[in-house]
């Protein structure tokens, strides 16, 4: 506990904790004393001397750097103090051009607050000279406005922008001439400036202004699009969403945002949302009312036995709808054909990790990144993927984490690692069990954690002996040395994290990548405790909740095998339920191909974008018989459907989502869905309810939820009224149960409590030859959002970074005489693309990279599998270039 | 390129480092290649914002490579009191560039700086180290002839 200390602040007696500065303690105690340059949450920079104030014996101290001490006595407001003040803000509004009725910032300008204050008059402004500023605006960034002629060269948004490691902005140039600017006062858009906002948000005048309109109510809840979860307040005017901003009480972001979840989230208002049922006749789609689309559904369903049905649920629905979806596959079709996305990226993880330590998820929280003393960051890129999860990254290499980066590509991450190595594509296993051979032979292993946690240690040390350094350093490329070292900085330190994503999961061999990172892990004890771990980073909003609430073939909501539960869910569901086990998500689309999957209903996915060797998904889409396609747009799987069903966005219904880390958080319903566009689940209901199957009478979200709280004993504790602040992370198992910042503290949850090591095989898919010379990496950019179905509705986002193109190396460029913005065809085994040639020297020479954003990418890709979690090989495939 | 490899390659990249290696760049090519500076943050970590400011707030450092003559106007106090923002507004308008730059056909390149220790004889400019004193604006146009 911090210490308490009592200050008198203008005769008040108030108390705040040891540490804070006066200023602090009145803003607590919600006194004002004027003040610019200082923000809650960003270090005190003592620039705009507006927060003078006197002490006892007449010192005159800034409040916002003068910490308080006990019993001290501070005038904030006297004549004296007013007058020093106005003499400051005054020369500030001199300096200052701009009328404040045409500022967007008005009524919320700070500046304006002090003038008001201090009640700053013409006479004031009269008295100074004239001064000469610059007063551009640079107007290049689709989202915010940069109005130097309004800064007041506060230097906060600087801070904001050094926190989240970017430094896109600093004070340029100097005296007079002083200015927020970029590399080569360079046009926003034209500089590294990823634009989040964040500098906007702590802008205290209208130098850094939004260019939205702005809101007239705030709704609060969660971001939709990747697994980070950030907590945000949706802007509304009207019925349409205008603006966001991060929400400062959730723990997951603390109010920070990237450009998607600041800026991106007004598709909900795009006119292209899909408004009405639509039945397609002789290859033509009609409107239709909910009830004749659901009496259609019905009746087509019930001409399909068991097997003959699948279903795909979506990473972007709610765990409510999922578990929804796959209750009506399990009880109303008698089928275990449901799965998710996941297989596309996680697959990998579920499998390695539940088998190794118990549960495929996170084992440590974000949050506990920034204690970590060292970070291992492998095949993650996570400054695009995961933005909210990198500046916590930073943050603790800021205060001292050791980082340490494994990547073919030279990342943006790279810029803050203590050591970076540098492997081949696909060469993770020997990289990593390389670094086990370098602990074991330094013993650095943690021999206690190994006798009472582990098995298996034995085996995997003489597995990992009789590797050779040198094939080890022929296949990756890294010196030993280079291995050494990294693998010692790791062991050694107190608490290691290792945090991964696609980079190590996406490949032929994805189960043997998480297999040899968990062995790492455990080797050095970096397990069951706080700010260790080995944490797969979830791509979409909802991916764990997709998996947890079992959309898969093989599991039950919770985890639970069809084998070993399915007595419990049939006494809860009230039904028999199939004992076959089902299809993952590639095999359906292969049994579709082979007409034995007949009926398909996709909710909220795009699978002829998503999925490896599309060719074949095409194919399958065009056999079934019968398709139904639930989603907010129009897609390219929806033009195969025979109905396509409206749903309703994340901004136009209740339920929860669970993000990366486990916790489970609330989403709340903010503006009227378009059209007659319903929530996934009370569609789902009204097809079951239509087919005559009970289990389905389900009023509002919150009735489901306190079924799948039942049923999955790590939802246990949970209530839509305890997840009203921040969530909660599973397990939770009752009332009073916090919830689980990491697991496995008090034993792994495997039969006999312990971790187990397992052999990763050291197999390589594809490898360059000489018909098919470069390596093509698949990957996401920062702007886009898988398939696109919502990102494209935002016009801004398109301003950035091409993501049509295919990047390579300039070298390889000048090998093959081309340069950029010419197109070459890319070919692989299995089909080929044409695409616009970009130069992006972080690439290693013989490497080429497009994102996945891009439909056709997935005609090169192989859908080759991992055969320990169906993974296909989406990461890397072989590929020749040839210049058109 | 191998020039820089070379100057970067003799310091640790440390961020200490930043001020001594932008001296070596300058020295090395006469102003500060904006590729020059891109490679420096790849090499020290330090994001390209801010060795921009780093290098902004020293008057040394040049961002253009200078012109055949290059211009230099005092902005000093006695120069100022004696006009030389004029001066520099006249000096702009007639080169078309503003100050910092380096005309086109880099025939000229202006900079402003502070007292050149000529107060008595103010306000000056100096062209290629050659001081000109007791400048008027109207002297502008002979003193810097532009080919056309
Ligand atoms: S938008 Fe973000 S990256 Fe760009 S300048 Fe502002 S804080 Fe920096
Ligand atoms: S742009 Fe805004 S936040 Fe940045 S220094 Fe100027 S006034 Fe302060
Ligand atoms: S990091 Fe992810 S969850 Fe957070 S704002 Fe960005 S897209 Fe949304
Ligand atoms: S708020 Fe304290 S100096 Fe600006
Ligand atoms: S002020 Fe110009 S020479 Fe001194």
């Amino acid at each position: 506990m911090k210490r308490r200390m009592e200050i008198i602040l203008d005769g008040q007696r108030i108390r705040v904790d040891e540490g804070k500065s006066i200023l602090d303690a009145a803003l607590e105690n919600n006194i004002y004393i004027p003040h610019l340059c200082f923000r809650p949450g960003l270090d005190a920079f003592g620039a705009c001397r507006l927060c003078l104030v006197e002490t006892l014996d007449g010192r005159l101290v800034t409040a916002c750097e003068t910490p308080v001490e006990d019993g001290m006595q501070v005038i904030s407001d006297s004549d004296r103090l007013n007058r020093i003040r106005r003499v400051i803000a005054s020369l500030l509004i001199n300096g200052h051009v701009g009328d404040c009725l045409k500022c967007p910032r008005s009524g919320e300008c700070k500046l304006e607050d002090i003038s008001s204050y201090l009640g700053i008059n013409d006479e004031d402004l009269t008295k100074l000279r004239e001064f000469k500023i610059d007063d551009s605006i640079d107007d290049s960034n689709p989202f915010f406005l940069k109005d130097n002629g309004k800064c007041i060269l506060c230097g906060l948004c600087v801070q904001s922008c050094d926190i989240i490691g970017v430094n896109a902005i600093d004070f340029t140039f100097r005296g007079a001439k002083t200015k927020i600017g970029t590399f080569m006062d360079k046009p926003l858009i034209d500089s590294i400036c990823v634009s989040c906002g964040e500098c906007v948000e702590t802008c205290p005048v209208g130098a850094l202004v939004k260019k939205s309109e702005k809101p007239s109510r705030e709704v609060k809840t969660v971001c939709p699009y990747c697994g980070v979860g950030c907590g945000i307040y949706l802007g509304i005017r009207g019925d349409r969403i205008v603006s966001a901003r991060g929400d400062p009480e959730n723990p997951v972001n603390n109010g920070r945002l990237c450009v998607k979840g600041r800026f991106a989230l007004n598709f909900v208002n795009s006119s292209e949302r899909l408004e009405k049922p639509l039945i397609k006749e002789d290859n033509e789609f009609k409107e239709v009312e909910w009830d004749e689309a659901i009496a259609f559904i019905a009746d087509k369903l019930s001409k399909y036995n068991g097997d003959e049905f699948a279903a795909i649920a979506s990473a972007k629905c709610t765990n409510e709808e999922n578990y929804l979806l796959q209750k009506f596959t399990r009880t109303v079709m008698k089928s275990n054909n449901i799965d998710h996305c996941a297989r596309l990226c996680h697959a990998p993880s579920l499998v390695a990790l539940s088998e190794s330590l118990g549960s495929g998820a996170m084992t440590n929280s974000i949050n506990e990144l920034k204690k970590a003393s060292c970070i291992l960051a492998i095949g993650t890129n996570t400054t695009e993927t995961h933005p909210v999860i990198a500046y916590k990254v930073i943050e603790a290499v800021k205060n001292g984490s050791k980082l340490i980066v494994v990547n073919p590509t030279r990342i943006e991450l790279v810029r803050h690692a203590d050591i970076y190595l540098r492997n081949k594509p696909g060469t993770d296993v020997p990289l990593i069990l390389g670094m086990c051979k370098a602990i074991i032979e330094k013993n650095l292993i943690d021999h206690e954690f190994m006798k009472k946690r582990t098995e298996g240690f034995e085996s995997f040390k003489e597995y990992v002996y009789d590797l050779e350094w040198d094939e080890i350093e022929s296949i990756t490329g890294i010196s030993r040395d280079k291995i050494r070292e990294a693998a010692i900085l790791y062991a050694s330190s107190p608490a290691a994290s290792i945090i991964y994503a696609m980079g190590i999961t996406q490949h032929f061999n994805g189960t043997d990548n998480v297999f040899a990172l968990s062995n790492l892990a455990l080797l050095t004890g970096n397990l069951g405790r706080a700010n260790t771990g080995i944490n797969p980073l979830r791509g979409q909003n909802n991916v764990q909740g997709a998996s947890d609430m079992g959309a898969l073939p093989d599991l039950y909501p919770g985890y639970q095998s069809i084998d070993d539960a399915r007595e419990k869910f049939e006494k809860k569901w009230n039904c028999k339920l199939p004992k076959e086990k089902g299809l993952i998500l590639p095999k359906i689309f292969e049994r579709a191909c082979k007409g034995k999957i007949k009926a398909l209903y996709i909710m909220g996915e795009n699978p002829i974008l998503s999925e490896a060797d599309i060719n074949n998904v095409e194919e399958a889409l065009k056999s079934i018989e019968f398709l139904i396609v639930q989603d907010i747009f129009p897609s390219e799987t929806s033009k195969f459907a025979d109905v396509i069903l409206p749903a309703c966005s994340f901004a136009e219904k209740d339920g929860t989502f669970t993000n990366t880390e486990r916790r489970v958080q609330l989403i709340k319903s903010a503006v009227r869905p378009p059209g007659d566009a319903k929530p996934d689940w009370w569609i789902i209901c009204k097809i079951a309810e239509k087919m005559g199957v009970p289990g389905f009478e389900f009023e509002n979200p919150r009735e489901i939820f306190d079924e799948i709280r039942e049923l999955v004993p790590a939802y246990g504790g949970m209530s839509y009224k305890r997840l009203e602040n921040g969530g909660i992370q599973w397990p939770c198992r009752s009332r009073d149960d916090p919830g689980t910042v990491f697991l496995y503290k008090d034993g792994f949850t495997r039969e006999n409590g312990r971790a187990k090591f397992i052999l990763p095989s050291f197999r390589l898919f594809e490898t360059p030859d000489e018909d098919y010379p470069f390596i093509l990496i698949t990957g996401r950019s920062l702007y886009q959002y898988h398939t696109r179905t919502m990102t494209s509705k935002i016009k801004g986002l398109e301003e950035f970074k091409d993501w049509k193109s295919l990047e390579m190396n300039p070298i390889d460029g000048e090998k093959l005489g081309v340069r950029e913005g010419d197109f070459v065809l890319v070919k692989s085994r299995r089909g080929s693309v044409k695409a616009k040639v970009r130069f992006n020297e972080a690439l290693m020479e013989g490497v080429t990279f497009m994102s996945f954003h891009f439909a056709p990418v997935n005609r090169l890709t192989s859908s080759v599998r991992d055969p320990l979690s169906g993974m296909p090989a989406l990461k890397v495939s072989c590929v020749d270039l040839i210049p058109q | 390129m191998q020039r820089l490899r070379k100057i970067l390659e003799s310091y640790q990249g440390k961020r200490e480092d930043i001020i001594p290696v932008l001296q070596d760049i300058q020295k090395e090519y006469g102003y500060l290649p904006e590729n020059a500076l891109k490679e420096l943050s790849k090499y020290t970590g330090v994001s390209e914002g801010q060795i921009y400011g780093i290098a902004t707030f020293y008057a040394q450092f040049r961002f253009k490579p200078k012109g055949g003559k290059h211009v230099i106007v005092c902005t000093g106090t006695a120069c100022h009191v004696k006009g030389s923002d004029q001066i520099i507004d006249t000096i702009q308008r007639h080169l078309k560039i503003k100050e910092g730059d380096t005309t086109p056909d880099h025939e000229y390149s202006l900079e402003a700086v502070g007292c050149i220790g000529c107060c008595s004889l103010a306000p000056c400019i100096m062209i290629n180290e050659k001081v000109i004193s007791k400048i008027k604006p109207r002297q502008i146009k002979r003193l810097l002839p532009q080919k056309s």
